[in-house]
Formats: C-alpha cells, structure tokens, sequence
C-alpha cells in the first residue's frame, strides 16, 4: 500500500490529478482537490504517481512504505 | 558500456524526461543539457507569483543539484548544444565538446518573439528567470506599464502588475480582444471586462506604430496615433521554437522539429515539449502545443519508449492550458474560438464562474473555456480527450445538474 496526500493550500484546481486518476482524485465545488482515497494498492502506484507527479504546483505526493 | 540518453534542454520537458527516464527504470546514464547556469525552474511561476514576489527561485525550482545526483542525472548547466550530428549520434555543444548518445532528447523549447519595435532599455520580454527578475525589478518602480499583446502572458502581466500595485496599467492589442486566437469575441469580451474591473485600461484593436526613448521614459505610439508614456514595456507576441541549432542536422525543421506519433524525429531522436511539432489525431495534421502540461505527459511518453522500445508510446497532444488572471482561474480545453457555436453555462456562483462550450457545426462538443470553475473543467477536459464525439447538449446537461458528487464539506 502508497498513501496519497494532498497538501489543499496550495491546490489551485489544474485538474491534472482527476483527469489522470479519477478513481482517486476529485474536485469540490471551490475547484480544490479531494482525495477519494487516500491509500492506493500496489499496482496502482505507478498510475497515481504519474498522476500525482502531474500537478503543476506540486501539491500531491505518493508515499511507498 | 550502459546505454547513454542526452536530453538537450533543461525547463520542464527537459526535467521531467530525465526523472521518467528513472521511473521508468531505465539504467543507462541520463545526461541533461541547460543553457542557463541556474538550476532548472518552472515557467508558469514567471508571469504569476515569482514576478509578484510570492514565490522564490527556490520555490520553482524543478531539479536541485542534488536531487539530480540522487536520481543519477548528470546536469551540464551553462552550456548550449549547438548542433546535431544524427548518423554519428552526437550532440555538439558550443564550447566544442561532442557528447555520444544513444537516444537523445530534443527539448529545447521555444523563446519569447522578441520586439519588433527595437530593444530599449525598460521594453521586456518574459521567458526566462532573468527576464522575470528584470520585469519585478522595473514594476516595483511603480508605473505606468504598457503591456503588448493580450495573449496569457501579457494578460497575466497585466494582472499581477495590478496586484503589485502598480497604478496605471495599459493593455493593447491589435485584435478586438483579448486572447483572440483562442476565443471568440463574446467570451473574450468578458475577460476584457474582467481587466476594466481589474483598473487595467485596455485599448485592444488599435495596433502598436512603434516606441521610443525619451527623457524619463518610453513612449509607446499606437496606430491611431495615441501616445502612451510608459516606465515600463512588456512585449507578449507570442514564442519562436528553439530549432535554429538543429539548421544542419538534416531533421524536418517546420516551425519546430517535425516528429511522428512516438514523437520522434529520426531513428534514436525525440522531441518533447514546445519545440516538437507533431500529428494530433483529433485536429488533423501537425501541432505544436506551448502548454506545460503537454511538456510533462509527453516526457513520460518519450521516456516510457526509450527505457521499453520494444513497446513504444505515441503521444496525443495535450489542449489543456490553464491561466491565472486576478482572481480567477481560466482553463482551456479542446479546441475553442474560431466559427465553433458556443453557449454559456453559468457556474454555482454565475457573477464569477461561467464555461462556454463550443461545438462543431453537427452540435458534437469540441472544446471548452472555463473561468472560475475547475469541476467543470475536469468534465469538458475528460470529453474533449475522448476520441468518440459527445454532444455540446450532453456536456451542458452535466454542468448544469445538481451534483451529487463531493461537497465541500465532506472535502475539509
């Protein structure tokens, strides 16, 4: 398992995240990201961190044990 | 001998080339080429918080010294490739050194289309960090600033010159209005008011004569003969790819380096980023995308293909570019403007937040400007990347239902 966060200050609502990894990332309603999960199985940590390494203001980080 | 890969060009596609390079496993050297002596930086930051002094060079800083050692990337900084030698496999730099390569990684993007109109002392570009730095120091001097071409980066200068404090801000344009390549005039209108309400005074549809150095400043002549006194001038005409020293390499050169789906451009040679001018699928025929985040799904692309060319990786190119003007955050996806039908959808809160979406002449959704409204975003962006048409009506139904996704009180 990775752990995913989300640091929500400095999220600007680019929307990289949900386009790459919607069953993990979503906006609210201000346009700030939401974390729909925050632990992501092994095979999926290649794909969230593409998604997470796809934030402009780098606000998402994938964390492996 | 492990493989080598040279990636020549050292902002963003660069960078991020060089670390998917590693996420990718790929174990020979990775050797990363800059011009600049500074430590690679992030361009968005230049016309936004980094020249309004929020952030710091540390702050966009994409690759330290030591991140690179530890992800076993060499960095040559400070020196430029000056040529490409393809059936050697070498990348010349000007200082005579040839650099050997298996694959090589052209990514030296594009440079600020420089002022017709003569380089006098306080008349700037914005590209790099040092015309950044150059611009902040000249708008903390206060005003007037005279801002030319109302595409992203002189709207965004305007912008952020206001929330300096600078007083007395002119944005002109030859076009009618704003970002006109992008939009059509109803929604570019709306951002012309959002800089009237800003205090930018805009004089969009008068084209500039000329500048010139006067005692205690520049004076800026338009075409129908107003003379803007300036302190400052920032010319925003757009951006040049950064082919010229690949003139004798024998690669297709067309306003960048022509590339194939796998971004390549000759057997071993890839393109990434603003220099590469490749097939788009959904536009027919060849584009080169100026986006940021084209840049960085492309390196993955590129650096998936060179660590597994068993199973190489084409590249769509990526319409999404976002921009950050006062308070608002505008977001393009698809393709809009031009003769495209467009209707309004109004956000949650329709005094800030809209989207225009844009269809073909058969109702099927094309593209989309959003303004205030990243949700709405997200939807037109994951539909304009679908390659089987959906209809302006479905996407306008979407925005416009109550959603049952997340709430804001679940997201705090």
């Amino acid at each position: 398992m990775a752990i995913v966060k989300a640091d929500l200050e400095l999220c600007q609502g680019y929307a990289n995240c949900v386009v790459a990894a919607d069953d993990v990332f979503d906006l609210d309603d201000d346009g700030v990201v939401v974390l729909l999960r925050a632990e992501v199985p092994e095979s999926d940590v290649d794909r969230v961190t593409d998604a997470a390494r796809s934030c402009p203001v780098s606000a998402l980080l994938v964390e492996t044990p | 001998m492990s493989p080598v890969t040279v990636v020549v060009g050292s902002s963003v596609g660069g960078v991020r080339t060089a670390q998917a390079l590693r996420a990718a496993g790929y174990d020979g050297d990775v050797v990363l080429v800059g011009e600049e002596t500074v430590a690679p930086y992030d361009k968005p930051p230049l016309s936004k918080g980094l020249l309004a002094g929020t952030s710091t060079t540390a702050d966009i800083t994409l690759l330290t010294e030591q991140a690179a050692r530890e992800a076993g990337i060499e960095l040559l900084l400070g020196r430029a490739a000056s040529g490409l030698d393809v059936a050697g496999r070498r990348v010349e730099l000007d200082d005579g050194e040839r650099l050997a390569y298996d694959d090589v990684v052209l990514a030296t993007g594009a440079r600020a289309r420089p002022s017709p109109w003569g380089a006098l002392p306080g008349v700037h570009v914005l590209r790099s960090l040092a015309d950044a730095t150059a611009l902040a120091d000249d708008l903390r001097q206060g005003g007037p600033l005279v801002v030319i071409g109302a595409g992203f980066i002189g709207a965004e200068v305007a912008a952020t010159a206001r929330g300096m404090g600078v007083a007395d801000v002119t944005l002109v344009d030859p076009a009618p209005v704003p970002l006109s390549r992008a939009l059509d005039v109803e929604v570019a209108g709306i951002l012309a008011r959002l800089h009237a309400e800003n205090g930018v005074h805009t004089r969009f549809g008068v084209g500039v004569e000329g500048i010139e150095r006067v005692a205690g400043g520049l004076l800026v002549r338009l075409a129908d003969e107003t003379v803007l006194p300036a302190a400052t001038v920032v010319v925003g005409i757009g951006a040049v790819p950064n082919d010229d020293w690949l003139r004798d390499s024998g690669l297709r050169l067309d306003d960048g380096v022509v590339c194939d789906a796998y971004s390549r451009a000759a057997e071993h040679v890839y393109a990434v980023g603003d220099v590469a001018r490749l097939p788009h699928p959904r536009r027919g025929g060849l584009v080169r995308a100026e986006h940021w985040t084209n840049a960085v799904e492309q390196a993955r692309t590129v650096a998936r293909t060179i660590a597994l060319p068993e199973s190489p990786l084409a590249h769509v190119p990526v319409d999404y570019v976002w921009s950050d003007q006062y308070d608002r955050t505008i977001q393009l996806t698809g393709r809009t403007g031009g003769t495209l039908a467009h209707v309004l959808v109004p956000g949650p809160d329709p005094d800030r937040a809209f989207a225009a979406l844009y269809a073909d002449a058969d109702g099927t959704f094309a593209g989309a400007v959003t303004v205030g409204w990243p949700r709405a975003l997200v939807t037109c962006r994951k539909a304009a990347g679908q390659d089987t048409g959906t209809s302006l009506e479905e996407i306008r139904q979407a925005l416009s239902a109550p959603r049952p996704g997340v709430r804001k009180e679940a997201a705090r």
